[in-house]
């Protein structure tokens, strides 16, 4: 029996990045901020790069608890949303022509989140990955870890619940 | 995370529930320096309306910049956890035990509804306990209908030494 023969690498990648495009460029906010995600395959890897607006005390400089809290909050939904849309991107039944021109599924609520700040963000980029611990119909638990230089030793880490979209429209 | 330390003059008219809450010229333009001093703050377009012995009011004017979920218009929770990090952080620093500067330990935001779109958020601290390391602090956001909070967060905010 023959599998059938797998998809160009490109129409692949093409498909995967058009859809997470959509999902990051669509939001004004993660845009105001600046936040980027880098995709290999279906890890994300968010990044803010530095910006003086970011600036929470001009004195050391750090970044603002409120731009690191809101990166955080960031790319947990961003990662709730991919692994939530995944497996309709990967089928097709997601069209990425549609999530370009606006036509957004719902995306997960924010129920509560808690951010630990462990030491002074610094005016460098910052990095961050979420990791969904639970994800149920209803509602779904995140962990986001923040870096700057060096992975071992994050600034920021946070964990939030999340309301899911109801699936049945 | 960490605020310079700007300290509020600790006059007679703070405004603790139920008290006066107008400032005077003095505290005006301390509240104006604070905002003003904070880049991330400043570009959010945060305002304060009030700052007493440990409590503090900040607005939030409406922006399509802030926007989080674009078929609503209603703004990001990112946006409502800045204000609220600046407000309890300011409640912390004008706390008269507290000698100097503060950075946020932690805090935790519960949104409780989205917030009207095109309504300005009025975020009100109070750091309700310290110690000679820890500032309490609670805060709840409003939009116009301020029966019903946005948002209510908890943090906890060092105490430096001078």
């Amino acid at each position: 029996m023959a599998r059938p023969r797998p998809e160009p690498v490109q129409v692949v990648k093409q498909r995967r990045d058009a859809a997470l495009g959509a999902l990051v460029h669509g939001v004004p906010y993660i845009r105001f901020l600046g936040i980027e995600f880098d995709r290999r395959g279906d890890e994300l890897t968010a990044v803010m790069p530095f910006e003086d607006k970011l600036i929470g005390n001009p004195l050391l400089p750090a970044l603002h608890g409120g731009a690191t809290a809101a990166f955080l909050e960031v790319t947990a939904i961003i990662g709730l949303s991919w692994s939530m849309l995944w497996d309709d991107i990967e089928t097709g039944t997601l069209d990425p022509d549609d999530l370009s021109q606006g036509k957004l599924p719902r995306l997960p609520k924010t129920i509560d989140f808690t951010v630990d700040y462990l030491r002074s963000g610094l005016p460098r980029d910052a990095y961050a990955r979420a990791q969904v611990t639970r994800s149920g119909r209803r509602y779904a638990s995140v962990h986001v870890e923040a870096w700057q230089d060096n992975r071992a030793r994050p600034f920021a880490q946070a964990s939030g619940h999340f309301l899911m979209p109801s699936r049945d429209g | 995370m960490q605020r310079a330390g700007i300290r509020a003059h600790k006059g007679r008219d703070t405004n603790r529930k139920g008290r006066d809450t107008r400032m005077s010229v003095d505290k005006t333009r301390i509240a104006e320096q604070f905002i003003t001093a904070i880049p991330h703050s400043r570009a959010l377009g945060m305002e304060l309306t009030g700052i007493g012995e440990g409590t503090a009011e900040i607005v939030m004017d409406y922006d399509e910049r802030f926007i989080g979920d674009p078929d609503t218009g209603v703004i990001h929770g990112g946006a409502v956890s800045a204000l609220m990090d600046t407000c309890c952080g300011a409640a912390a620093m004008s706390h008269p035990k507290n000698p100097g500067a503060t950075a946020t330990i932690d805090l935790r935001i519960d949104y409780m509804r989205p917030a009207t779109p095109g309504q300005r958020i009025r975020a009100q601290a109070e750091c309700y306990h310290i110690t000679r390391s820890v500032a309490f602090v609670r805060a709840r956001a409003m939009d116009d209908d301020a029966d019903r909070p946005v948002a209510t967060a908890t943090g906890t905010f060092t105490v430096e030494a001078t």
